[in-house]
């Protein structure tokens, strides 16, 4: 009888993938969750080929059916432009979806190689000094310094998305350093400092591998407080710019036709709730996941 | 044998979890007399705990379900006893010690507090403090524990495992025990503590005169401290019997399974197992449920779950092979 | 003496990290494009006017003269002028501070309040509808920013309903209490003017529940979470077993463990709240520190934005210090850590 061959690194993967998913689909929340983001990403990578007016999206102007509350030919009703809300609402989606995306990108690499190196050298010097760097971005809530960044840049979004950023990442590398700090005592990282293996190795083959779950937990939950903080700030007008549709932006923008063309603020403002929510019901579904993994 | 103070019948209990229904003890048969002290033994996971935790009312009721049984304790069925009531009985008649001492005990709480506490609600009555305080230093002392005065103002973090063991036997003895439960009482200690705790627990059992229910995976141990043994598998009691008769004539083919399996001090020829796994609760199998792994299977084991045939004296066994 | 030594450690902490916070929020403020004093006095202003004002703000020297200068003014408790109010920034704030606590304080206790009292119900009814409505609701708590509920609120009560007040901290006519502690409900039961008092809270009512839902919502979900497990661990059911009635293991034995995880996080659902703030008190025009603050920020009112995130940075430190007091007095586990025998 011919002996199998050894699992490899990609194999183990993929089972463990198999498994994970076979689990993850068994919890109803948790697929709510991630059909609900799947939607959303559909909706807003297709946005010019799924809304009903696309145009609407960006400059347009038709005061004939401005002001128009809910109906069948505009589901969500129209601004004091006579846009489609339904439709500005699917390119709305882009907006935050990027934004939490990019931020995301930049926040995590050197949150987490930072977080990693300050860990595994707990008690030195460079343990200290990156510490008390976080130190000082956390002691203020992210919102203000976000808020307070923005302020002094050209409002925009990509402005935006770099203030956020800024203040995002000290929160990996805390997360991460809790990790590394405590794995570095585990055996097998003895093991190969034992046998040689260079620092960066053990950093990224022994310990890194061991905190890609909370990680990951972390990043799908972040994508929607990210949001959130995006929105936030564009209601507040140091965000994504009128015209554009930014979800944060149309409740601002609606907020002054209060009460009686609420449609303008209340179905973004819906909206965002719903991207916000998906990415929670993901990210605690992920969270269970990995933590009955472990047992 | 005299009348038993404790009587389970036919007690089935199952667990709602999210893939179905496991059940868990299917139709379990137990009894203990005054004054007796009775070893129940079996492997991990096969109802041990979850029996008695029926009996003492605190199964986490949604999960679980008593499908259908009786439970006497004094002549009154427990299963049917209001809550509040049981509370009576359970604080004035049976106690229990449980497994992990120090899941046991309320981690933010100091020792003093808690015990003072179970005092204070087991006795009834609203004494002075001070008579609460001195009938807990009294228990901590009947539990031989050094220096009482201090331990009551610890908390549960700062004492060993053999001491938070030792503590809960004083809380049990508190409540006055006319029956005790003790569910593996040394199994998470070491194994030097393990000695002391059991010999404490056995004098204290000889000088009251209570009747006992030891649970264990440990021959051991049973073989020891108990007059009378249950043997349990998979939800089932498999056998009864005193416990000198079990060792020297083990009848259930899983009883002489386990006896193979502990090795012999002299050394000769390895330990046997039993072969194959305790089944699966969702899809237990039908009939006998060893049956899957018995060396002496028949036909009937499969259909069948074999009812306990009386044996000889005050033993008994589940198993068709005895039965005529 | 533990306590003190905690204490003093804290402190020392908590000011250097504060000179760290300074130089950050000095950086961004400075390193910003346009020239803030023309930025102030707008295009048509003459240069020397200009000119003055660069030169009060030291912007013509580099800039680590500029952080000393402003340090050793902000010790003096002089935190510059406002470009916006042109009055002193320390007595903008001075002003403008208590109507945000008050604020901050009466949706903080809404929020640990309702909560953990929500949590705790939700826990003990588990898996019924009382347990399914509170989780739902609460998800959408978390989900939701407070801005969406405060708008929503004001269209709600506010314009449809008209049973509650949008604008401002006190109806006109009514008359403000003397300052003592600059909060209206504690000046005006202090002195007895209680009819300052209701309306206070009546208009305290919207922004404070806006603000507080987020937060009470992830409290709620995790006192559940914390006490759901809590309930099935050994100890509970030990106590059961010993005779200790059902009332007291609910509210002694299970609720302080179960308290631990909750208060943890009430500290960054306090800075949630603060942040949120910013926002909130723009919408209901809520005369206090935080709309001082973002208005200022949409102004480029730099000496107003610096010591608007100081001092938030303060209260927040503080926050956190009674937070992790109150963590170590309800879990033991904490203190005795190093004391652990065996």
């Amino acid at each position: 009888m011919t002996q199998n061959s050894l699992p490899t690194f990609w194999s183990r993967k993929r089972e463990g993938f198999g498994r994970g998913w076979y689990k993850f689909s068994r919890n109803p929340l948790s697929m709510v969750g991630l059909s609900m983001i799947l939607l959303i990403a559909f909706l807003a990578v297709f946005a010019p080929f799924v809304s009903p007016y696309p145009k609407h999206a960006g400059v347009f102007v038709n005061f004939a059916e401005a002001s128009q509350p809910p109906s069948l030919r505009y589901l969500f009703g129209t601004d004091v432009f006579g846009r489609d809300i339904l439709s500005r609402i699917f390119f709305g989606f882009r907006f935050s979806l990027m934004m939490g995306a990019v931020v995301l990108c930049l926040v995590v690499p050197p949150g987490v190689i930072l977080g990693l190196i300050a860990g595994y050298f707990k008690g030195s010097w460079v343990d200290t000094v990156i510490m008390r760097i976080t130190d000082i971005f956390v002691a203020v809530p992210p919102l203000i310094l976000a808020l307070a960044i923005c302020s002094v840049l050209t409002p925009n979004i990509f402005n935006a998305m770099m203030a956020v950023s800024l203040m995002w990442w000290p929160w990996y590398c805390r997360l991460v350093y809790g990790l590394s700090s405590s794995l570095r005592n585990e055996f097998f990282v003895e093991a190969a400092e034992l046998t040689g293996a260079g620092r960066v190795h053990i950093l990224f083959k022994e310990i890194l591998p061991n905190c890609v779950s909370p990680i990951f937990t972390k990043m799908s939950l972040d994508m929607g407080w990210v949001m959130l903080i995006g929105a936030t700030l564009s209601f507040v007008g140091l965000g994504v710019q009128p015209p554009k549709p930014g979800l944060g932006t149309m409740v601002a923008d609606g907020r002054i036709y209060m009460p009686d063309q609420w449609w303008i603020t209340v179905f973004p403002a819906l909206a965002i709730m719903i991207v916000v929510l998906g990415f929670n019901l993901l990210g605690d579904g992920l969270r269970d996941l990995f933590a009955v993994e472990e047992v | 044998m005299s009348e038993s103070l404790l009587e389970i019948k036919n007690l089935h209990v199952g667990f709602d979890i999210y893939g179905g229904h496991l059940k868990v003890l299917d139709g379990v048969n137990f009894a203990v007399g005054k004054g007796e002290k009775v070893g129940l033994v079996g492997e991990t996971g096969c109802g041990k705990t979850t029996t008695m935790k029926t009996v003492m009312r605190i199964l986490p009721i949604p999960p679980a379900k008593v499908r259908n049984g009786e439970v006497f304790y004094k002549g009154k069925n427990l299963l049917r006893v209001n809550l509040r009531k049981v509370r009576g009985v359970k604080g004035k008649g049976i106690s229990m010690i449980f497994q992990d001492p120090t899941a046991a005990l309320n981690p933010v709480f100091t020792i003093g507090r808690q015990l003072m506490d179970v005092v204070r609600y087991s006795t009834g009555a609203d004494r002075s403090g001070d008579k609460i305080r001195n009938r807990a230093i009294g228990a901590l002392k009947d539990v031989a524990m050094p220096d009482p005065e201090r331990i009551l103002s610890n908390y549960p973090i700062q004492l060993s495992g053999g001491m938070r063991q030792r503590i809960c036997i004083a809380m049990a003895l508190v409540t006055g025990w006319e029956f005790l439960i003790a569910d593996e009482p040394t199994t998470s200690l070491d194994v030097t503590i393990q000695d002391q705790v059991l010999r404490l627990l056995g004098n204290l059992i000889e000088e009251k005169g209570n009747s006992t229910i030891l649970i264990t995976h440990s021959l051991g141990i049973v073989r020891e401290w108990t007059d009378r043994v249950y043997v349990m598998y998979a939800g089932n009691m498999v056998e009864a019997s005193p416990t000198k008769e079990l060792f020297s004539k083990p009848l259930h083919p899983y009883t002489q399974g386990l006896m193979k399996a502990v090795p012999k001090l002299t050394g000769e020829g390895m330990a046997e197992g039993v072969t194959g796994r305790i089944p699966n609760y969702l899809t237990p199998p039908a009939g006998c449920r060893f049956h899957p792994r018995c060396p002496h299977v028949m036909p009937i084991c499969e259909k069948e779950r074999p009812p306990f045939f009386d044996v000889g004296d005050a033993h008994q066994v589940a198993c068709f092979l005895y039965k005529e | 003496m533990r306590l003190g030594i905690f204490l003093l450690k804290r402190l020392g902490y908590s000011i250097f990290v504060l000179i760290g916070l300074s130089i950050l929020v000095f950086i961004i403020a400075r390193v910003m494009p346009g020239d803030p004093a023309r930025a102030a006095l707008g295009p048509r202003a003459p240069e020397w006017a200009v000119q003055r004002v660069r030169e009060s703000m030291y912007l013509d020297k580099p800039l680590y003269t500029q952080y000393v200068y402003w340090l050793r003014d902000a010790l003096h408790g002089d935190f510059g002028e406002s470009l916006v109010t042109r009055r002193e920034v320390a007595q903008d704030i001075k002003e403008f501070l208590p109507a945000t606590m008050e604020l901050a304080l009466f949706s903080g206790v809404i929020m640990a309040v309702f909560g953990i009292l929500l949590g705790s119900i939700s826990a003990r009814y588990s898996n019924t509808w009382v347990d399914n409505v509170v989780r739902v609701g609460s998800y959408v708590g978390v989900c939701t920013p407070s801005f969406v509920f405060a708008v929503l609120f004001m269209l709600a009560f506010g314009y449809v309903l008209h049973i509650l007040p949008s604008i401002g901290r006190l109806s006109a006519g009514v008359t403000k209490p003397p300052v003592i502690t600059g909060m209206i409900i504690f000046d005006g039961l202090i002195t007895g003017n209680f009819h300052a008092v209701g309306d206070t809270l009546w208009h305290l009512i919207m922004p404070g529940v806006a603000l507080a839902l987020g937060g009470m919502s992830q409290e709620a979900r995790i006192t559940r979470s914390s006490m759901s497990d809590n309930l099935q661990k050994d100890y509970i059911a030990a106590e059961r077993v010993q005779g200790i009635p059902e009332r007291v293991i609910n509210l002694r034995y299970l609720l302080r463990p179960s308290l631990i995880p909750t208060v943890s996080i009430l500290g960054l659902d306090f800075a949630a709240l603060l942040a949120n703030a910013f926002i909130v008190e723009l919408i209901f025009n809520w005369p206090g520190m935080s709309r001082y603050g973002i208005n200022a920020m949409l102004r480029k009112d730099l000496n107003a934005i610096i010591a608007v995130i100081m001092v938030m940075g303060i209260v927040f430190i503080i926050m956190n210090i009674i937070v992790d007091i109150v963590v170590t007095f309800l879990d033991p586990r904490i203190r005795l850590g190093a004391e652990r025998s065996k």
